[in-house]
């Protein structure tokens, strides 16, 4: 299943690759595979921009706006003015 | 301090999933089972439908499956007591440790996101536990959700030990260890199977319908009021259709759309929500007696709001998916919120329209 075409932020730097294969480790989308001892996106618009390949690559060739999916976070984040989470953890009762 | 620890340790009751202790060059730790019992199986039920979901917990802390040496793996896993369950289920009849991290009862993936399943926590739990001690080698496996929160190299320089994030289902682990820590594609791929989304169903319903009730009455005192007071007669024939589209646009927009998500078209969930509400409005339309389907306002009303209804319950799913980004609900909000809300407002002006022309006031 794939969500909205074309609007994730993910943004990939190939030239900046070393070719570690921590992305293609932590996506659980499979949106990176290695190619040439590179690092290459198969198909960007399976990104849920969860943010774990942006945190894990250490040479500052990916980042994307990494936050929850997720439509009651954004609209208490509209409502409150922070930034969208979870209630996980807090007294209100969250979405997971 | 020590000994006081360990003293109060022991006599503690053991926790029901322990089989005992076992000593350790860091400490006395839990040994625990691999098998579920009664009350474990009841607990899933109970946190999967959302009655304790927020305080279903574990101890933070090591430790043991089976009788693991100084060279076993060490497993991490969120102090949810349902990842620590599934964890030590699927573990069985290997020796190995378990790191149960703090995050606050909350699973590993949702953790992730918030950080407490982070890499500060990870080093501090390393340290606290005394896992040097413990194991020889210094590798961690991690589930692979867990990666949203860990930087593995910021791990690697505060603690020394490497991480590798195994794959996303626990129940990989017994193939992934066996083939020399290496994962299939498969293994690293989240699915969102019809199972899961059923399973997840009820965490959509439950909030839903605890606002039910304040839909309830103010349906029934719309279509009760009347100059004379408030008739019950008269709110239970009208309102009674308008209840039971009610309780049809959740039951389509929190359990039909996720269920048949794949099978709905468009990628959009406000889109989705908003075919199943149609589709559920049509089926209902023949049960509604002849108040909705003469009185052309009142018609006008609910088409105009259950629909709606339907695609923001649906909208609300994104939040249980494993595939929807952020900038990708945000659009959907940007769209769809001010629709929802001039639906809502429109439907509303139609009924006051309607009850000012029933009362013959115009």
């Amino acid at each position: 299943m794939k969500y909205l075409a074309n609007v994730t932020t993910l943004r990939y730097s190939s030239d900046k690759c070393a070719g570690c294969g921590r992305c293609v480790e932590v996506c659980p989308q499979g949106v990176f595979v290695m190619q040439d001892k590179r690092a290459m996106v198969t198909d960007k618009d399976l990104c849920m921009e969860c943010g774990a390949c942006a945190k894990n690559c250490d040479f500052g060739a990916l980042s994307v706006d990494a936050g929850v999916g997720c439509a009651a976070a954004i609209i208490t984040g509209l409502l409150t003015g922070s930034e969208p989470s979870c209630g996980c953890g807090d007294s209100s009762p969250g979405c997971c | 301090m020590q000994t006081l620890q360990t003293l109060k340790f022991v006599k503690k009751e053991l926790p029901p999933f322990a089989l005992g202790t076992i000593s350790t060059l860091a400490g006395t730790i839990y040994k625990v089972s691999s098998d579920w019992s009664r009350a474990d199986f009841w607990g899933m039920v109970k946190s999967r439908s959302g009655a304790f979901r927020m305080n279903y917990t574990v101890a933070p802390g090591l430790y043991a499956v089976g009788d693991p040496t100084a060279l076993c793996d060490v497993f991490a896993t969120a102090n949810y007591k349902l990842s620590f369950d599934i964890l030590r289920r699927e573990l069985k009849g290997m020796n190995a440790w378990v790191l149960v991290l703090d995050t606050k009862s909350i699973n590993v993936w949702c953790a992730a996101g918030k950080g407490t399943f982070g890499t500060e926590e990870l080093i501090k739990r390393v340290s606290a536990t005394g896992l040097d001690k413990v194991v020889s080698h210094r590798r961690l496996i991690l589930p692979q959700l867990g990666a949203v929160g860990v930087s593995a190299s910021a791990v690697l320089k505060a603690t020394g030990f490497r991480v590798s994030f195994g794959p996303v289902q626990a129940r990989d682990i017994p193939a992934y260890v066996a083939a020399g820590y290496k994962k299939t594609s498969e293994m690293a791929v989240i699915k969102f199977p019809m199972k899961d989304r059923m399973i997840l169903t009820p965490m959509e319903i439950n909030p839903a319908m605890k606002k039910f009730p304040w839909f309830v009455g103010a349906v029934l005192l719309l279509f009760g009021l009347q100059p004379s007071g408030i008739l019950f007669r008269d709110a239970l024939y009208g309102g009674l259709p308008f209840l039971l589209l009610g309780f049809l646009a959740i039951f389509s927009g929190a359990f039909l759309t996720p269920v048949l998500l794949p099978f709905v078209p468009f990628r959009s969930f406000a889109l989705k929500g908003l075919i199943m509400g149609i589709l559920s409005m049509l089926a209902a339309m023949p049960l509604l007696g002849p108040v909705v389907r003469t009185e052309i306002l009142l018609f006008a009303a609910a088409w105009l709001f259950f629909p709606a209804m339907t695609s923001y319950i649906a909208l609300q799913f994104t939040g249980s998916t494993t595939f929807t980004g952020m900038t990708g609900v945000k659009k959907e909000l940007k769209i769809g919120l001010p629709l929802y809300i001039t639906a809502a407002a429109l439907s509303l002006v139609l009924l006051v329209v309607h009850k000012i022309r029933e009362w013959g006031l115009v």
